[in-house]
Order: structure tokens, then C-alpha cells, then sequence
């Protein structure tokens, strides 16, 4: 099957006033089939929205393709760009800002259609209607500003437009980062609920590993603008293999899980700067099982099976700090 | 043990021209040296009120109407302006929930930490530099000297978040009131900011307030729990026995919408998928249901919760929470 999105050695960097240059993607490659839900988890600092803002276009990479279907993206600019930008949808993490504050709720989820001139004038209004039914909102809410949602109601609505132009892709940036639990419990289960019947896909950018495990079919570890491993989602979560996908693990596990696996394992050290990045592993700096070898010769992405891929020297040869990973390995 | 800060049956209000409606009504916390208290709820439950009442910088319009906070012997709500900005950043000391309105957009991190310091304590700006480098390296900022020439939108949301906590540690507070300080954070940087707070609470005794919706963090970090509920502390104990046995609806239905990572075999079971939910949200003010605040959304609700106000039950000692039906005896009874 051909992959509806197809990236490859994506970069993006960033020149800085002092001469120096933000490695901020440094050739990330992946693909993602329709209907799938592809999560990207990373500390802060590690490249991922700046990935997700390349895949919409919203900065441009200065080397790599991005494929959506059989277009190059990478290529369009202009009206091609703009008539693309229906098929590709964005939902950011904060709902505050990304709604204009003095749209009514009903404008702002039918602007795009109006904007991209897409379906008859008239059936505008009725598809809008659907919308709100569809993220569990009253089709009356429509006449209100945003101010007057609440941050997971304006969340919805942010859905409703990401949702109105039937996009083929919908990037979500951390889209219930901002919110609190509950309210963040039921938009995962929307997200959810509109991919199952619409067979939407996703590209899903998170630092919570347990919100990612909820909602994705497979997922990559970032860190410092590299794809360090990837894998479908169960086995990710069954067996990582990457020193660095263990620390972020133990440091998401709840202290509950954590002191009945007997083991904490958290990085250490200096968090690394993407303006200096280190020559060979990226990691080696805050690896307890960096060598020599890690510190000079840059290991490449290895497949493991599955589309489990695996950047470090000694992956498969270490035995995980966590036991629950140790016994699936 | 003494508690540091003590809330006592604090009632806010909001007067909206009209008349004047409650935001917290009856809260009760207390705080002891070298300890932390989390205080949880829902987006809108009145978590920053608590705090900002208790900073003495609640927004326009809103005011104390009731009840006492005392911050070692002193009583807050009588002291005069200048004594509040006197303590503020000095013995009581927040980290805001938003970073970057609570930074100063035209001011460089240096001089938005040196600032605080030169206010409160008698430094050279040689010194402040110092301290200000020192708390850039405490809340492990990469290449603190370059940061400290940096402004505010050249830091990435995490680095704001982790200079405003430096900020709020600089001058070693007694009481740090921390409104979500690690939300935005991913989690090594939380873990780590975490550790931080920790070793700090360890050397200073300071006792902390953590605010938050994350069942994690509270885990992670608290050793008392207080769960707000529309303008109400509904529950309150110990973290094992709030997080191990809990016996208000609300506070059972938070925890099954926090998602739990799945390691190994657990990882492919279909059973542990599924993310449960509260249905429906917080009451805005001035809607609060007249009996139970939470009956509208309660599974276990019944018609005496939706006439009656709920009695404070202990369901074990330091353990109570403002439900009918704390346990499943009670129910039939
Ligand atoms: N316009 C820009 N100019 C210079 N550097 C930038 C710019 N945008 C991002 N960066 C830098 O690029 C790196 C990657 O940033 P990015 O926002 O993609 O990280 P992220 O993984 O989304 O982090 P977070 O979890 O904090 O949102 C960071 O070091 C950031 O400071
Ligand atoms: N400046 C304001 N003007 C009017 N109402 C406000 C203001 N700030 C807060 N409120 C209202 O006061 C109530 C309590 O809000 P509060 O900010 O304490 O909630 P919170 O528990 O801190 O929520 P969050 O998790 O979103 O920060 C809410 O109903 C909120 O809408
Ligand atoms: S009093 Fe009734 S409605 Fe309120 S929380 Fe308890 S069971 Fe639910
Ligand atoms: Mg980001
Ligand atoms: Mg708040």
C-alpha cells in the first residue's frame, strides 16, 4: 500500500542573528498510511512542531520531501499551495489564540469552506451544523464568540474547522496539552470516535508518552531534531529498544507502577542544545551506556522487524532497566 | 506540627454589578514546612483563586468575603498592602500557570531575575548576576549565560516555565504556591523540575502548594491532597489515601481519565485501552446546582443529591469527602 503521507530526510534549520544555525529537524523520515494515527513524542526542544509546521508548509525546509498522496508538497507554492492546504489540516495546542476572537463561532468553522471556495454556497451552513453535532456541540452555540467557550469547548471547535474541509490529514500540535483531564479525556475520545468513522488520519504530536499510547498506531521517539526510534505501537510499548525511549518511559511511569517495577531510570545531565548538536549519537552525552564508540561513529536508524527502527549502537543488546520491558524484549 | 499557612473556611466572591456571586465557598487547606499539598480539580474549580486570594492578588471585582488566611502567625487578609509586597517573591513566593504573561515581554531573563532579588534582598548587581546564573543552572537551563541575555519569546514554552520557577526560588520563600508549573513541561523536564523543588523543600523546608489537574504530578510530588469542585474542597487526606481509596465520586472520576502508560505485555492488551470520562463540565459562577455541586454529573447521583447539600464525612482518620455516598453501606442506608 502506498503511504498517504511519505517524508523523507526532512531538515529544518534555522539561521540565528549571532551567525549560529538551530538544527531544529535534521533529516527526520517517515510514512503514515491513511486511517493511521502517527504520534510524535520528544522533550521540549526536540523538533517536533517545527516538523509538524514543515509538513504544513508554515516553515519551509531547506532540504527533504514531503509527499502527500502523489504531490510533492515540498514544490507547491502559491495557488497549488493554498488549494492544497484543504486536504491538510492543523489543530494547535492552544485554543486561546489559534480562533479569531471576533468571528462567531459558526464563521470560524465555515471561514475555511467560504475561504477555499469548497462545496455549493448554500449546503455551507447545514455541513456546519454537522460539525458542531460532530465534536458535541450544539448547532445553537453557533451565533457565540469564542470568548464564551470554555477552553475544551473552544478545543472542539478548533476540531470542527481543522474537520469541515474533509481534510485527508489532520497535524494535531499538543491539542490537549492546555487542557485539564477531564476535558482532555474526552477530546482523546473524540479524536478517536471521528477517526474510527471517518477513517481520518493523523499526525499526533504529544510529550505525554501515555496520551500518545491512547491514541496512536505507531509512534517516534525525537530528540534533538532525529528520530530515534520508532515502531507500531504496541511494540513500542512492549519493547523499546532505545536508552532514551526508557528514560522517557520511567519518567512517565506513575510512582505507583514505578516502585512496583523496582527501577527509576531518568536521564541526567544537561539538557542538549540543537544550536551545537553532538557529531556522532545525539544521546551519548546523557547515556548511562554510552561508549567510545557512541561518542565518535553516528549510529543509523536499524529495522528490527515490524518497522521497528532503532537508532543506537547496542540496541537489542542492552537489557532495559524496566522489567516489564526486560520480559517482552 | 505547626502548619506554615493555614486557610480557613475561605469564602471569595465576584461581584458582577448585579449582585455578588460565589467563587469558593468554605475552603479549608493547611500547609506544613517541608511539605507539599496538591491541590486538584478541574479547569475552573477555583484552584488559582485559592492561590491568588491567598497572594492577596485576586483580579478586579473579586474579593475575600469570609474566613482567614494566617502565613506563620500573620494574618493575611489584615495586612496592609506594602506588608503583602513586602512577603510576596520574599516569604511567599508563586509560580504563575502562564509563563509568558507573567514574564515581562521587554525585559531579558537576567534582569527579570535580578530584579526579585535586588527588591528583596540587599545585593550588589554583581551578586544578583550570580544568583540569577546559579538558579539558570538549578532549573537546568541549557547555556544559562547565553539565556540570560535572551527575552522572553526567544525561549521555548519549557524555558520560560523553568525561568519563572527560578525566579520564584531565588529568594528561598518559605511558601512556594506553584500554579501548574510543569504542565506545559514534557515529562524529564517536569521529573527533573520535580526533583528540584524536592531537594529545595528538603534543604529550606519550604512547603509547597502544587496546583494542578495531573494525578501524576500529585502522586509524584504530594504528601496531603485537597480536591476542588466548583468553589468546594469535596475531598481532602493523604495522597495514598486519596490516590489509593477514593471516596468522593468526582475524585474516582478524575482518575479514570487520566491515561496510564502501558508497559510490556500490558502494552497489547485490548481490556486496559479504553480512557474513561467525566461526562459534561464545571458549572460557570453563579450556576452552581443548590444541593450537591457535582450531582449534575455524578453516575452514583441520586434524588437526595439533588435536594440535599452533602455532609463532610470522614471516611477515615485526616480522610473525609462531601458526598452522600461515600460508601457503598451508606448508600443503602
Ligand atoms: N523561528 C525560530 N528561530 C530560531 N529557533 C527556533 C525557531 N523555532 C524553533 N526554534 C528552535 O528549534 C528547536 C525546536 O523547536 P520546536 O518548537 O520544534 O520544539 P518542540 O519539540 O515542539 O518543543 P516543545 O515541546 O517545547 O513545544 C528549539 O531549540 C527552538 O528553540
Ligand atoms: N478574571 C476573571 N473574571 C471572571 N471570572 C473569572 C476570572 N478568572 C477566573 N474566573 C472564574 O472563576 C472561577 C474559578 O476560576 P479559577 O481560575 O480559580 O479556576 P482554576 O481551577 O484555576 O482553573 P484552571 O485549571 O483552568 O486554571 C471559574 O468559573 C472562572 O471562569
Ligand atoms: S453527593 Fe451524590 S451526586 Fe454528589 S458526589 Fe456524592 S453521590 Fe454524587
Ligand atoms: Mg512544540
Ligand atoms: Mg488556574
Amino acid at each position: 500500500m502506498k503511504p498517504l503521507l511519505d517524508v523523507k530526510d526532512l531538515k529544518v534549520h534555522f539561521p540565528l542573528a549571532s551567525g549560529q544555525t538551530v538544527y531544529a529537524v535534521d533529516g527526520v523520515t517517515f510514512q503514515v498510511n491513511e486511517g493511521d494515527s502517527f504520534g510524535i513524542v520528544g522533550e521540549s526542544g526536540s523538533g517536533k512542531s517545527t516538523t509538524a509546521q514543515a509538513l504544513m508548509r508554515l516553515v519551509d525546509p531547506i532540504e527533504g520531501v514531503i509527499h502527500l498522496d502523489t504531490q510533492d508538497l515540498t514544490a507547491l507554492s502559491g495557488d497549488p499551495l493554498r488549494t492544497m492546504r484543504h486536504k491538510m489540516q492543523m489543530v494547535f495546542q492552544d485554543p486561546y489564540s489559534s480562533l479569531n476572537p471576533r468571528l462567531r463561532a459558526g464563521q470560524a468553522v465555515r471561514e475555511p469552506l467560504d475561504l477555499m471556495g469548497l462545496g455549493p454556497v448554500r449546503g455551507r451552513d447545514t455541513r456546519v451544523d454537522e460539525m458542531f453535532t460532530q465534536v458535541g456541540l450544539h448547532p445553537d452555540a453557533k451565533r457565540l464568540f469564542p470568548h464564551q467557550f470554555s477552553g475544551g469547548q473552544r478545543q472542539r471547535l478548533c476540531i470542527a474547522r481543522a474537520m469541515v474541509t474533509e481534510p485527508r490529514l489532520i497535524v494535531c500540535d499538543e491539542p490537549v496539552s492546555a487542557l485539564d483531564v477531564a476535558i482532555q479525556a474526552q477530546i482523546l475520545n473524540l479524536l478517536k470516535r471521528l477517526q474510527k468513522d471517518k477513517r481520518l488520519t493523523y499526525v499526533f504530536i504529544s510529550h505525554d508518552l501515555a496520551v500518545v499510547q491512547h491514541i496512536c498506531t505507531h509512534v517516534a521517539v525525537m530528540y534533538l531534531g532525529e528520530f530515534v526510534e520508532q515502531a507500531p505501537t504496541g511494540q513500542l510499548f512492549a519493547a523499546a529498544k532505545h536508552p532514551y525511549t526508557w528514560s522517557l518511559m520511567a519518567a512517565a511511569l506513575s510512582p505507583h507502577d514505578r516502585s512496583r517495577a523496582g527501577a527509576r531510570f531518568t536521564v541526567t545531565g544537561e539538557p542538549p542544545s540543537p544550536i551545537d548538536p553532538p557529531k556522532a549519537c545525539r544521546f551519548a552525552g546523557r547515556c548511562p551506556f554510552a561508549t567510545d564508540r557512541c561518542r565518535t561513529e553516528k549510529p543509523t536508524l536499524r529495522d528490527f522487524g515490524l518497522g521497528h527502527r532503532v537508532a543506537c549502537h547496542y540496541a537489542g543488546e542492552l537489557t532495559p532497566p524496566l522489567p516489564e520491558l526486560a520480559a517482552t524484549a | 506540627m505547626q502548619p506554615i499557612l493555614e486557610i480557613k473556611n475561605l469564602q471569595v466572591g465576584v461581584d458582577t454589578g448585579k449582585s455578588v456571586q460565589s467563587v469558593l465557598d468554605g475552603v479549608s487547606l493547611q500547609l506544613f514546612p517541608g511539605k507539599t499539598l496538591g491541590v486538584v480539580g478541574e479547569s475552573g474549580c477555583g484552584k488559582s483563586m485559592t492561590a491568588l486570594a491567598t497572594m492577596g492578588l485576586l483580579p478586579d471585582r473579586f474579593s475575600v468575603t469570609g474566613g482567614s488566611i494566617i502565613l506563620a502567625g500573620e494574618d493575611l487578609l489584615a495586612a496592609k498592602p506594602s506588608r503583602l509586597r513586602q512577603l510576596r517573591g520574599n516569604a511567599l513566593s508563586m509560580i504563575f500557570q502562564e509563563p509568558m504573561t507573567a514574564l515581562n515581554p521587554v525585559l531579558t531573563v537576567e534582569r527579570q531575575i535580578t530584579e526579585v532579588i535586588e527588591l528583596h534582598q540587599k545585593k550588589s548587581s554583581a551578586e544578583a548576576r550570580e544568583i540569577a546564573l546559579e538558579m539558570l543552572r538549578a532549573v537546568q537551563i541549557p547555556g544559562p549565560e547565553e539565556r540570560l541575555i535572551a527575552y522572553p519569546h526567544e525561549l521555548s514554552g519549557g524555558m520560560r516555565q523553568r525561568v519563572m520557577i527560578a525566579i520564584a526560588l531565588a529568594c528561598r520563600p518559605k511558601v512556594i504556591i506553584a500554579d501548574e508549573p510543569t504542565t506545559a513541561l514534557d515529562v524529564t523536564v517536569q521529573a527533573q523540575i520535580f526533583r528540584l523543588l524536592r531537594d529545595l523543600q528538603m534543604q529550606t523546608e519550604t512547603a509547597i502548594m502544587l496546583i494542578t489537574h495531573d494525578l501524576g504530578a500529585v502522586a509524584e510530588m504530594a504528601d496531603d491532597v485537597a480536591v476542588l469542585y466548583a468553589g468546594k474542597c469535596v475531598e481532602s487526606g493523604t495522597v495514598e489515601a486519596i490516590l489509593g481509596a477514593p471516596a468522593h465520586p468526582y475524585t474516582r472520576g478524575l482518575m479514570s481519565c487520566t491515561p496510564r502508560l502501558r508497559l510490556g505485555a500490558a502494552a497489547n492488551d485490548p481490556q486496559a485501552e479504553g480512557l474513561g470520562e467525566i461526562p459534561g463540565m464545571v458549572p460557570p459562577l453563579g450556576r452552581f446546582p443548590k444541593a450537591c455541586r457535582f450531582a449534575p454529573r455524578c453516575a452514583l447521583a441520586d434524588a437526595r443529591c439533588h435536594a440535599e447539600q452533602p455532609p463532610l464525612v470522614d471516611t477515615a482518620p485526616g480522610h473525609s469527602a462531601l458526598c452522600w455516598k461515600t460508601s457503598p453501606e451508606k448508600a443503602v442506608a
